[in-house]
């Protein structure tokens, strides 16, 4: 499978040649924040305060990792279920937010706000966070320390692999995989 | 006149400790065994890929000493206090406990349990409490099986109580399509526990117990060996495939445990597990 390589922040000419089903390694920044994260960063986005990131461009990562063990950047950090964060990720798209990456399945809302702001929604391989660590080479926690688990934290990302489930023209691998291998018993 | 053995808890706490930690980075030999023939005989490309991945996660875990998953789980305790064992130097739950804290300190084990889940959601920040499930048993041994439970996973299980008239028919739908909601959520492929009968706090202990069998193992009741090899095959004619992405690799196993039920009853509970079916035993 040929693989994409593409580079954070995202660009809408980026986002748009993804299709659903694409392989591709990410490189850059890209910021983790999963539940309470998320509840924090809508809250201050209704408050017009400013946020901890430049969401223009950017791409979040579902995922709350292990500790650290001394001399590791971060700890297994595999995606988290994202439907999770589909309460708050529209309003997130309408502020700029052009990726995600997580796995599972998105409500229909938080699909066409992908296609109305041009956004892209990547998989990652859940439960493969030990190999998934090693692509992370960076990783600085942000905002709301407190949270252990659940900060906002800046990693940077060298050749990390996902595949595009939810593409900004309506394509959805979640769907298309299931109808082609489905079978009658 | 039996002999009573005396067992000092601290050997309990160890003991939980090490398993906490074990679980989490060395995937059962059973299950790694499982996603390799499962690679083999995948038919979508992305599936294949996917298995791989998982395969070379665990070697990574193993060879690390890092958990195969950042999700380190609840800590489910399965404990068999033989009946003949005189447990000394403290109490036994706060043992178990104790082993969970130092289990996920030590082992830099992810923190994963809120209190007061409907209002503050703190971290209690040491994974405890443990969920601990104790049966009294004959001997003078004690047994202890720890199951690392990912939330992933456990989300997506449901309790089903249905009318006697739906027999398996309706069991057997209703387990499909807890599955087949489910889709990609609960990192397939995965492992399904089924418990079929009691009421509705049994069943569902039923449906974990169940996850605790050796895949590839058959069930040594004839019939429920059947049920559980139709319910693989429909699972896996879903098409869902590893991590949802197509393929006819949906489930690895299908586990079934029953016990009687009210006759105006049939409880059936499905608890959906990861592929990474983290547990460990021990006895003392």
């Amino acid at each position: 499978m040929a693989v994409k390589k593409i580079t954070t922040p995202l660009t809408d000419e980026v986002v748009k040649d993804l299709r659903a089903g694409d392989a591709v390694e990410i490189t850059g920044v890209v910021y983790q924040a999963r539940d309470s994260a998320h509840k924090k960063l809508v809250a201050l986005i209704e408050a017009g305060e400013e946020l901890p990131f430049e969401l223009q461009g950017a791409v979040v990562y579902y995922m709350g990792p292990s500790p650290a063990k001394p001399g590791n950047v971060i700890g297994s950090a595999g995606p988290t279920t994202s439907g999770r964060m589909d309460a708050y990720a529209p309003l997130l798209m309408r502020h700029g937010l052009k990726g995600m990456v997580g796995k599972g399945l998105r409500t229909a809302e938080v699909k066409q706000a992908m296609v109305d702001n041009s956004a892209v929604y990547f998989a990652a391989t859940g439960g493969a966070g030990a190999l998934l660590a090693k692509r992370i080479v960076g990783n600085e926690v942000i905002a709301w320390p407190e949270l252990g688990a659940e900060a906002v934290a800046r990693l940077e990302v060298k050749d990390f692999p996902a595949i595009v489930v939810n593409d900004c023209h309506g394509g959805d691998l979640y769907e298309e995989g299931r109808k082609r291998y489905a079978k009658t018993v | 006149m039996t002999r009573v053995r005396d067992l000092d808890v601290s050997e309990i706490a160890a003991a939980v400790k090490d398993m906490c930690i074990a679980a989490n980075y060395d995937l059962p030999g059973d299950v790694y065994d499982a996603l390799k023939a499962a690679r083999q005989t995948e038919e979508s490309a992305a599936g294949k890929e996917v298995l791989g991945q998982l395969i070379e996660n665990a070697d990574i875990a193993a060879a690390d000493r890092v958990p195969i998953c950042q999700d380190t789980g609840y800590a489910v305790l399965f404990a068999e206090v033989g009946q003949d064992v005189h447990l000394v130097g403290g109490d036994f739950d706060d043992a178990i406990t104790e082993g969970v804290r130092q289990g996920y300190g030590d082992g830099y084990l992810r923190k994963s349990v809120a209190e007061e889940p409907a209002h503050a959601r703190r971290n209690t920040k040491d994974n405890t409490p443990a969920i601990i499930h104790t049966s009294i048993v004959p001997g003078d041994k004690v047994r202890i099986t720890m199951m690392a439970k990912g939330g992933g996973a456990e989300n997506m299980s449901s309790l089903n109580m249905l009318k006697p008239s739906q027999g398996w028919a309706g069991m057997s739908q209703a387990v499909v399509d807890t599955v087949s909601r489910a889709g990609s959520n609960p990192c397939p492929p995965v492992v399904i526990g089924v418990g079929i009968g009691g009421t509705i706090d049994l069943v569902t202990v039923l449906a974990k117990k169940a996850l605790l069998r050796d895949i590839g193992s058959v069930h040594p009741d004839p019939r429920l060996a059947g049920m559980e090899a139709e319910l693989l095959e429909r699972i896996n004619a879903l098409g869902i495939g590893p991590q949802g992405l197509g393929g006819s690799t949906t489930a690895l196993a299908v586990f079934i445990e029953e016990m009687p039920c009210h006759i105006a009853s049939m409880p059936m509970a499905v608890n959906v597990q990861c592929h990474a079916q983290r547990h460990k035993t021990v006895e003392l």
